[in-house]
Parts: structure tokens; sequence; C-alpha cells
């Protein structure tokens, strides 16, 4: 079973070690005659593909700081704070997920317009913050929630006071849950890609997702730079996401139970 | 940030716009009206109900297996979640141009391995041929919604307790009748959330489609969410009015099916 999964993947990998004459033989071979681990190189020295690394880079790491200064104490409070509209609010913050990018292209993209945003990191950092607030919202709440008050009653009664209690006891223990909002919103951002195609006109700015469809076009087919890119943006997301696996049950099951 | 863009749109969709994107006044329903008289409109919908039914019944059906396949420990357990995850966690678009090659009709491998195993006796062109490039889209869309789906459910099975099965067991009931009678029942919260969320995922899914179909011209095999991106951005239609209709439309299609999958879960709710 995990080979079905993988075996795309492996078929990614292998194409992106083929060196190009070998991509148009017929019948085509799994494994490349000669190996090409030259592509990544190429790849990696490419002064396009390493604009499309830093922008997506600066997208991802700064949407996600933004989700995470936003999303924690909107989660700690609903968590902890029983208010009118409490439903309400969160229910709000689902509705926005159903909202998915891609039926807003066209709105977002005349926002931006107005706003004289297209073509701007601020732009494309505020539209991935915004999609992955709510998932964080309540992977969050539902990690504040499971802090029982007592330790932080106690934390502040032995004089560490509220700020001080906060800071010191429900934040270290809430980190795993923070980690786990953190590594999502930078996977979904580092992921997104009608956005950026939609915002991002001009070719110089970019993320990985939207630049790497140019190794292969009606004019241009190099496979092999392409799924070698790939490969190098994949990596790192797969890694990420199997450090967080053992959370992903919890905060899964977080969100629907509730 | 989801608020205006989403009013942007409905004002969008009531008014004109010239070619080049510059608002030229309200024209009240009319792009609606226009959206109705376009012949792609039906073949459109179409696609789209069978695209969102296809992959998100296939989906859940898999990864209600895999969820409990991976429920109990066996050797290599951790490989598979492992293996799951990474569908998941690679980006669609470049999933989608993956599988744009492994479909490729003279260079890819599935026509290769098919033809080779005896399976097929020529081979196909899976993304230009009419009959078989919905279902190449919908199992790449299975593919890829199988990670979310199997987390979900397996997230709710972990929350069903082991002596209720005991209990099942005192009863009589093991095997299919104990998943029939209690573990599908139990794990209703799970299967909820994992079909809305699939419905609204798949019914908003881009990258596929756009990608998979991109050879073949016209809208013969678009759903609502590439066709809205086509008359906006790419067609020689380039009206921002109609699109933003389509998107109107869209939003209100994702709300229908899910308060009528809602309200089919809660009716069959009662007489368990």
């Amino acid at each position: 079973m995990a080979a079905v999964l993988l075996a795309p993947y492996a078929v990614m990998l292998s194409t992106a070690l083929k060196p190009e004459a070998e991509l148009r033989v017929t019948p085509p071979r799994l494994l490349p005659v000669e190996w090409r681990p030259q592509n990544f190189r190429t790849v990696l020295r490419d002064p396009e593909f390493q604009t499309w690394l830093s922008v997506s880079l600066t997208v991802a790491f700064a949407s996600t700081a933004l989700v995470i200064v936003a999303a924690a104490p909107a989660a700690y409070y609903t968590a902890r704070h029983r208010f009118r509209g409490r439903a309400i609010f969160l229910f709000l913050v689902l509705v926005t997920q159903m909202f998915a990018p891609t039926a807003l292209v066209v709105g977002l993209y005349r926002e931006f317009f107005e706003l004289g945003l297209i073509n701007t990191y601020t732009a494309l950092i505020l539209v991935n913050a915004a999609f992955n607030l709510a998932f964080a919202i309540w992977i969050l709440r539902a990690f504040f929630a499971s802090i029982p008050r007592e330790i932080e009653e106690a934390a502040a009664v032995d004089g560490c006071g509220r700020a001080g209690a906060l800071l010191r006891v429900v934040l270290p223990v809430a980190l795993p849950g923070i980690v786990t909002a953190a590594i999502f919103a930078f996977i979904a951002a580092w992921n997104e890609y009608i956005v950026a195609l939609t915002l991002m006109t001009d070719a110089s700015m970019r993320p990985l997702t939207v630049g790497i469809t140019s190794y292969v076009t009606a004019y241009v087919q190099h496979w092999d730079l392409l799924f070698a890119a790939s490969v190098i943006a994949i990596v790192p997301v797969v890694v990420l996401f199997a450090l967080i696996e053992p959370y992903l049950v919890g905060g899964l099951t977080a969100g629907s139970v509730k | 940030m989801v608020g205006y863009p989403a009013i942007e749109l409905v004002r969008a969709s009531l008014g004109r716009y010239s070619i080049t994107g510059i608002y030229q006044g309200s024209v009240g329903l009319r792009n609606y009206a226009r959206l109705v008289e376009q012949d792609a409109l039906p073949t459109v919908l179409v696609n789209t109900l069978v695209w969102v039914v296809l992959v998100v019944g296939v989906t859940v059906l898999i990864s209600l297996a895999l969820a409990q396949l991976l429920d109990a420990p066996f050797p290599g357990r951790r490989l598979v979640r492992w293996a799951l995850i990474v569908p998941w966690a690679a980006s669609l678009i470049m999933t989608s141009k993956l599988f744009a090659w492994l479909f490729d009709y003279y260079f890819g491998l599935l026509n290769r391995v098919l033809t080779a195993t005896g399976i097929l006796a020529a081979p196909v062109d899976w993304l230009g041929d009419d009959a078989t490039v919905m279902g190449a889209m919908v199992a790449v869309g299975v593919f890829v919604s199988l990670p979310f789906t199997t987390y979900v459910l397996l997230a709710g099975l972990q929350t069903i307790s082991g002596e209720v099965y005991e209990a099942a067991r005192v009863d009589g009931a093991s095997g299919l009748r104990a998943y029939r009678w209690i573990t599908l029942p139990l794990l209703r919260p799970a299967l909820l959330v994992a079909v809305v969320l699939n419905l609204i995922y798949v019914f908003n899914s881009f990258p596929i489609v756009w990608t998979l179909n991109d050879r073949n011209p016209g809208f013969a095999h678009d759903t609502m969410i590439t066709y809205m991106y086509k008359i906006a951005f790419k067609s020689a239609l380039r009206d921002v009015g109609l699109a933003a209709a389509v998107g109107v439309v869209n939003v209100g299609l994702i709300l229908i099916a899910v308060i009528a999958y809602l309200r089919v879960a809660r009716w069959r709710e009662e007489p368990v």
C-alpha cells in the first residue's frame, strides 16, 4: 500500500535523474540508463529558480508568523472565556474556510488591483495568512482548552501574575499545538497555487508552485528539471509533515468532535 | 480579508467590465442572464457534478478501509502512515504535473505498464481522449484527497473505545455486523466532517483539472472553477462580470451541497 502511494513520486524522482534525451524514448523506461544528478545542480543554480524559492520562503514564513500571532490570542480567548457570540464567532471562522481561495480569486484580484498591491509580497502574505487563520484558530483552541485551568491559576498564585502564568506556563504546555498550527499554515502557504498565479503576474515575483510550471509549457518541455525542482520543493515539506504526524490525529479530532 | 473579496465578487457579478478590467457601471442581473445563455454551462455543470460526486464518494470509501487498516497495529504501519502523508504534503500543482507526465500518450509509464502486462492491447491517450480524461482527473482527485480524509476518519476511529467492541462481542456481534452497527454510527461525526470538508475542497479544486485538461480546447471538461477562471483571465471573453457571476453561483452550489448532505446525514440519524 505504501508502494502504491509512493510509486508516482518514485517516478518523479527517477525522471528528475534522467538526462533530457532519455525522456523521449519509447517505450519509456522506469530507471534512467545514465544517472544525471546534475539536474538538481542545474535547477539550484538557475537564477529563476532561486527567485521562486526566495519568494516562496518569504511568503510562507511571513504568513505563518502572521497566522500564529493572530490566531493564538483569539484561540486562547475563545478557549478560556465564554462570551456572547462565541459560538457564532467560531462558526464564522469556519465559514471563511468554505470560501476556498479559488472561488474568490476574481474578487481578490480586484481588491488588490484597487489597492495597488498586485505583484507584492504583502498581497500574497495577507491572503495566505487569512486563509490559514481559521484552521489555526480551531486547532489552537482545542490545545488551549485541553490545558487545565488549575495549572494556570496555581502559577498565578505562586507569584507569576496572570501575564507571567500565560507566558511561562500556558505557552510552553501549548507549544506542540502551536508548532502543529504553524507547520500546517506553512505547508498551505508553501503549496498555494491559484492566488499566486493570479496576483503575481510579474515573472520575478512568482513562488515555486507557479514558477516551476514554466519548465514545461507548450514551447519548452524540461520535465527533468520540473521534477528535480518539485523534489526539492516537496522533500522539506514531507519532513515537516512527518514531524507533526503524531499531533495530526489529535488536532483533527479536536476540530471534528467539538 | 475574506469578507471584502466576497462582497467585491457579488458587486462584480452585477457590473460590466471592459476587456482590460475597467468598471463600467452596474448592469443588474444581466450577467446571470448571460451565464444561463452560455452554451458551455450545462456541460460544465454536469462535469462538476460528476467530478465532485465521484471524487468524494470514492475517496470516502477507500479512506474508510484505509483508516480501519491503519487503526490496528501491524508491522510497517509507521511507513504506511508516512507514505500517506506524501500526497498531502506535496503541492497539488506538482502532483498534477506528475500525473500529466504519467498519463502521457507516448512517454508516460502508465501506458507502458498497462500494455506490458497485457491489461491494455494498445496505449490510450488518457488526457486527449474525451472518454478518459474525466476518469483520469477523478483518479488524481481521489489520490490527493485520500490522506486528509483517512486522517480525519482515523482520528474518529481512535475516539471509539475498545470497550464498546468488547460489549458487542459479548452480545454476539462481530466482524461486519459490528462494523455496520457500531463503528459506522460512532464514526458519524468524523465522517460528517470528512465529507463536508471534502465537498468544499473538491468543488473548489483547481490545479488538477487545470493541469490535466490544459491540452483540450473549449470547456468540454471544465468544472465550474476552471470555467470561471478561463472566463475571467484566459478565454477570449475576458469578462470579469460574467466570471464573478459564476463565482457567486459556485458559492451557492457549495452551500446547497453541504446543506443537502447535512440534511441527509441528520435524517438518517433518527431511525438508528
